[in-house]
């Protein structure tokens, strides 16, 4: 009797909650109207890219002839993913931490001190993360171009530029999560700290940061994604023998199209997941982002 | 445990001097009120000691130790902030142990004395709870066990009882004061509660506008107020203005003239009465100062009734009769005879 499993509450929340509510507002439809649709469009490629990646035939048509996992197993077979994978994950993780380092610092200055033209330098910390890729990438090869004239060193297309160029793409992210957490602290647990013996260091490594791990955590996690995921910027930068995964995704469809890419979409959706839930679980992402 | 001596202690904000030449000494083991209302530079006096507002001038002294510009974590003061502070990530054992790791004890030490300073504010077996797992008077009582796990010389309260429901504030008062006792603490509470204040302190230091305006035990602030701020601050006081016509001799505003005790310097002037000091009707008969009243106004208050009276055109006061059985209860209206001794009338010089 469907009746009785309603009335026990055994149906799944939302539809209890849609037999329940009060006659919804044209305002509240029409918002989850568009929230929904905005889901669906941001997640519809993803949908397309997954399906894809199980199809059997080597040249995408719909509908599939049948499905397989076969491209999946042709993923580790492509040097140039593994590499790239390899790369992408170096790059990533050092560009994140030297962000860190340089982010933290600067959000405490930036929320703590009044420095000269602090507002400047906050804006100007958080441009690269609006600035078009392509704009970024142009702008830091001929930089690169210009540096490796006036020292002599090789700095296009080295491992150090390409780091450097993927921390300024993380600085931001750190900028922005970090000083929003030391915005909500409450200053006087530091001085607790400080009453009870910690000198300065002290009081920041056991009070301070602990404190703003939640942001530090979700910074790192955000950053790193971002610079795992850049392709634009990158294309200038990389030098021979020397390629990103976005980079090696984008040459490797130049000459095919099978769904070996979509597999390694795939498997590359399962890992930036996977880490998002890891995190989330130990802060909630939700509340610093 | 040590004493403390503040002397010419000034603190400025731009031209605003926010305490202003603040003398005080504090004996070891003495627990001493600083009261006064609102903005009147109680807590940064109390922070000046901690070692978190530099002053502008003046010195601090902890035992022998000048310790005016030592940074506060070389000061050895247990602060209790109103607010509590305590550390959101750490357990209420590692909170408690958390001045003993900054000072390096060896752990086999530490274990011990947490759980002392935690049987103490009567929170044994809370060790791995959390901050937001207690009530607030839990959390009250972990800072207070902070605090005096760091063997401070002194301890410094800011207003720590003012964010507690009055039942448990009543409880918590006696708790610090028997602590504060046992141990031997040399202590300086805020507050603005003036009952807190009378009953926890051995002392008590009235500030106004940054500036200390008197120092004493509560008989010496009730009786002998130091100026007219204070008799109105300690207890209620009626006052009437007019002028000291002679040593001895006072006259209101509306010309009744007035014997009092203390003799003072002639002038505008203030009479100060504490209510429970006028007498009416038949007990008012031996009293020298003697005039006839005309109520204006009753308030019931339970055991006391207050009573507005209008001696002359000029002068009104406030009495307070005790609401005992069969004592005449006037009305508005009425006209009664009240009464003072000599000595009851405090005469102070107008403040400017
Ligand atoms: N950092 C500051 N800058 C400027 N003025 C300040 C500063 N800190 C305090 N003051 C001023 O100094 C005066 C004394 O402040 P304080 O906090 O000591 O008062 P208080 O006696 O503790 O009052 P309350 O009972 O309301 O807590 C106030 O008028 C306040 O506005
Ligand atoms: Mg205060």
């Amino acid at each position: 009797m469907p009746g009785a499993a309603v009335a026990a509450g055994r149906w799944p929340g939302w539809i209890r909650r849609l037999s329940t509510a009060q006659r919804p507002s044209f305002g509240r439809i029409a918002l989850n109207g568009a929230a929904g649709l905005s889901l669906g469009f941001i997640l519809l490629p993803l949908v397309f890219v997954i399906w894809l990646a199980f199809f059997r035939q080597e040249i995408p048509s719909f509908p599939p002839e049948g499905y397989s996992l076969k491209w999946f197993a042709a993923v580790p077979g492509q040097k140039a993913f593994v590499d790239g994978f390899i790369l992408s994950l170096q790059v990533g993780v050092l560009a994140t931490l030297i962000g860190l380092a340089l982010g933290v610092p600067a959000s405490l200055a930036l929320v703590r001190h009044r420095i000269p033209l602090g507002p400047l330098v906050n804006t100007l910390l958080l441009l690269p993360l609006v600035m078009p890729g392509i704009v970024l990438g142009t702008a830091l090869y001929v930089f690169q171009i210009e540096t490796e004239i006036a020292t002599g060193w090789p700095v296009l297309g080295s491992a150090g530029g390409l780091i450097a160029a993927h921390t300024l793409v993380v600085v931001p992210w750190v900028v922005r999560l970090v000083t929003a957490s030391l915005a909500g602290f409450d200053r006087t647990i530091e001085e607790a700290a400080q009453n009870l013996g910690a000198g300065p260091w002290k009081t920041f490594w056991r009070v301070t940061l602990p404190s703003i791990r939640p942001g530090i955590v979700a910074a790192g996690l955000f950053g790193f994604v971002t610079s795992f995921g850049n392709l634009e910027m990158s294309l200038f930068l990389v030098g021979p023998g020397r390629t990103t995964l976005p980079i090696a995704i984008l040459q490797y469809l130049e000459w095919k199209i099978d769904p070996t890419v979509a597999a390694a979409s795939v498997i590359q959706i399962v890992l930036i997941g996977t880490a998002m839930i890891i995190t989330d679980r130990y802060v909630k992402l939700s509340r610093v982002v | 445990m040590a004493r403390l001596s503040l002397t010419h202690l000034q603190k400025v904000y731009g031209d605003f001097n926010a305490v202003d030449d603040v003398t005080i000494d504090i004996s070891d083991g003495e627990f001493l009120v600083l009261l006064g209302p609102s903005g009147c530079g109680k807590t940064t006096t109390l922070r000046m000691v901690a070692g978190f507002v530099p002053p502008s001038a003046g010195k601090i002294t902890i035992g022998e130790r000048d310790v005016t510009v030592l940074p506060p974590w070389k000061r050895n003061c247990g602060l209790v902030f109103q607010s509590y502070a305590l550390f959101p990530h750490l357990t209420v054992a590692e909170n408690v142990a958390f001045s003993l790791e900054m000072r390096k004890v060896p752990h086999a030490e530490r274990a011990p004395r947490v759980a002392e300073a935690l049987r103490l504010v009567q929170l044994s077996g809370f060790d791995e709870r959390y901050p937001r797992q207690l009530s607030g008077g839990q959390q009250q009582r972990v800072a207070l066990a902070r605090a005096l796990a760091m063997q401070p010389d002194v301890l410094l309260l800011d207003e720590p009882l003012s964010n507690l429901d009055a039942k448990l504030r009543q409880e918590v008062r006696v708790e610090i004061r028997d602590l504060q006792r046992k141990l031997g603490l040399t202590t300086i509470m805020v507050t603005h509660d003036q009952e807190e204040a009378l009953t926890m302190a051995d002392r008590l230091v009235v500030m106004e506008k940054g500036k200390v305006r008197q120092i004493g035990n509560q008989r010496e602030l009730y009786e002998r107020p130091a100026d007219r701020f204070v008799a109105g601050f300690i207890g209620r006081s009626a006052f009437l203005d007019g002028e000291a016509t002679a040593p001895g001799r006072f006259r209101s505003r509306g010309g009744l003239d007035i014997d009092v005790g203390a003799a003072a310097g002639t002038g505008a002037a203030t009479l100060a009465l504490r209510p429970e000091r006028i007498s009416v009707a038949a007990e008012a008969g031996t009293c020298v100062n003697r005039f006839e009243a005309r109520v204006e106004h009753v308030s019931y208050l339970g055991a006391l009734l207050d009573i507005d009276v209008r001696l002359s055109e000029h002068d009104r006061m406030l009495l307070q009769l005790p609401n005992r059985q069969g004592s005449i209860e006037p009305k508005p209206g009425d006209t009664i005879t009240i009464g003072w001794a000599e000595d009851a009338g405090l005469v102070y010089p107008r403040e400017p």
